[in-house]
């Protein structure tokens, strides 16, 4: 039996119904990030898959532009409970970036300029799944929701969906990032409502 | 990277207030008790679950604006527009009630009061719970780790915890605060009104650059201005904590 609130009653948005287990929506975009906003020019910018064989694949800026993009859109959660229902981007299919990729991995760690990083299986930027995007709600992605280009992973809590994204490693084994090492959940489905270590 | 290791399984318990104290006109503060409690360390937070009557559920996390004091846990809740937990718990809620806690959550912006470190703290707003947290942890270790805040509000009536800082700071012991008034200040101020400066920054007497850690805790705008003041100032991004509040909350 749950502890009851005297005389709470709540707001009871009907559109609480679509949000997985204790999201709030949210009209706004929140930024969340542990340190300073990194700022890399495109002309530095480069995003390096690298296997676990140590073989990499590497794009510039120009060379992700030119390949073929998407434009999904997704509801995005995040783990500080707020939602955002049917958000707009356009990126590159995380498909299309490991095509060329031989892999036996099961696992990836992402990492971002800045010092960033989450873990996820790789079966998760598999499948129509994951993005590297790099246009918001029809502009260029601000750099403090992470542009110059960001993971887009939106079936998992937001904090996956690394910004400032520089690279992503295949691994054998499922390294934790860094909020996974202290004390977030290493997968993170809201659906399931894995936040947090043990749920 | 100084890691807390919250491993373990965070679940809900049973909290019942055990006092509730009006900081300003839409601020207050609830001290829980929560027989159970973990402990937690200064700058985690926590999640609140309140349940009606007929079993509907919402829940937000705040920050935990209290050191580690055995099963209590205060919390400093702003009432945010429409806030659907916050105007609430701003305006029902009394000591006896009862909710539901979870946490302590997050292992990043936290202070540990074995660090010697030289800390600056600056917040804007509400956004002072978090590193008020750490000052009271300071002075309850007996640290003597350099600290200065720098905390940015608009006016003298929505400033936090004034009479408490102002005791803090007139202990000395290595602590320095400095309100910076961007609206109003009051009578005799001699700092301009206005947002945060370059100058605000050079005043705090503590070592610029790598020597210091700094975190910083305030509306998105502010964290993003302030943490560019840092870096001009010679702080290196890895030693800058941000937390950050957008204009959503509840």
């Amino acid at each position: 039996m749950a502890v009851v609130t005297r005389g709470f009653v709540g707001r009871r948005d009907p559109t609480t119904a679509q949000l997985p287990p204790g999201q709030y929506l949210t009209p706004d975009f929140p930024v969340l990030s542990a340190g300073p906003t990194p700022r890399i020019a495109v002309d530095q910018w480069r995003f390096t898959i690298t296997a676990e064989t140590g073989s990499q694949h590497g794009w510039t800026w120009r060379e992700l532009l030119d390949l073929p993009s998407e434009q999904p859109t997704v509801d995005i959660h995040c783990v500080t409970k707020w939602s955002k229902l049917g958000t707009h981007w356009q990126g590159v299919s995380l498909d299309t970036l490991l095509e060329p990729v031989q892999t036996q991995a099961g696992y990836a760690l992402v990492r971002s300029y800045g010092g960033y990083s989450t873990n996820l299986p790789l079966a998760d930027l598999r499948g129509g799944k994951a993005w590297i995007a790099y246009r918001y709600d029809g502009g260029d992605l601000p750099a403090e929701h992470g542009g110059p280009a960001r993971l887009l992973v939106p079936h998992l809590y937001f904090w996956k969906s690394a910004k400032w994204v520089s690279g992503i490693e295949l691994r054998t084994d499922d390294m934790p990032g860094f909020w996974e090492t202290m004390g977030y959940h290493s997968y993170g489905d809201p659906w399931r409502d894995q936040r947090y270590a043990g749920d | 990277m100084t890691q807390t290791a919250t491993q373990r399984p965070v679940h809900w318990r049973p909290a019942r207030v055990a006092e509730v104290r009006e900081e300003t006109a839409t601020t207050r503060t609830i001290a829980f008790d929560v027989p159970g409690w973990p402990g937690h360390v200064a700058g985690q937070h926590v999640d609140v679950r309140l349940t009606a009557e007929d079993g509907y559920q919402a829940e937000r996390s705040y920050s935990i604006a209290s050191p580690p004091d055995g099963h209590r846990v205060e919390l400093t809740i702003q009432r945010v527009p429409d806030g659907e937990l916050s105007s609430y718990m701003c305006a029902e809620m009394r000591a006896g009630d009862e909710a539901e806690l979870r946490g302590p959550v997050g292992g990043w912006f936290v202070w540990h009061p074995e660090e010697s470190t030289p800390v600056l703290l600056v917040a804007g707003g509400s956004g002072v719970v978090p590193l008020m947290a750490m000052l009271r942890e300071r002075a309850r270790a007996g640290s003597t780790a350099p600290f200065s805040l720098l905390y940015s509000v608009r006016n003298p009536e929505v400033a936090l915890y004034a009479g408490e800082l102002d005791a803090l700071a007139r202990d000395g012991g290595g602590l320095d605060v400095s309100l910076l008034f961007s609206d109003a200040a009051p009578e005799g101020t001699t700092r301009p009104v206005g947002r945060i400066r370059p100058d605000d920054l050079a005043g705090t007497g503590l070592p610029a650059g790598s020597a210091g850690r700094a975190y910083v805790c305030g509306p998105t705008a502010f964290v993003e201005a302030v943490a560019g003041l840092l870096a001009d100032h010679g702080y290196d991004p890895s030693n800058v904590r941000t937390e950050r509040f957008g204009p959503t909350g509840g």
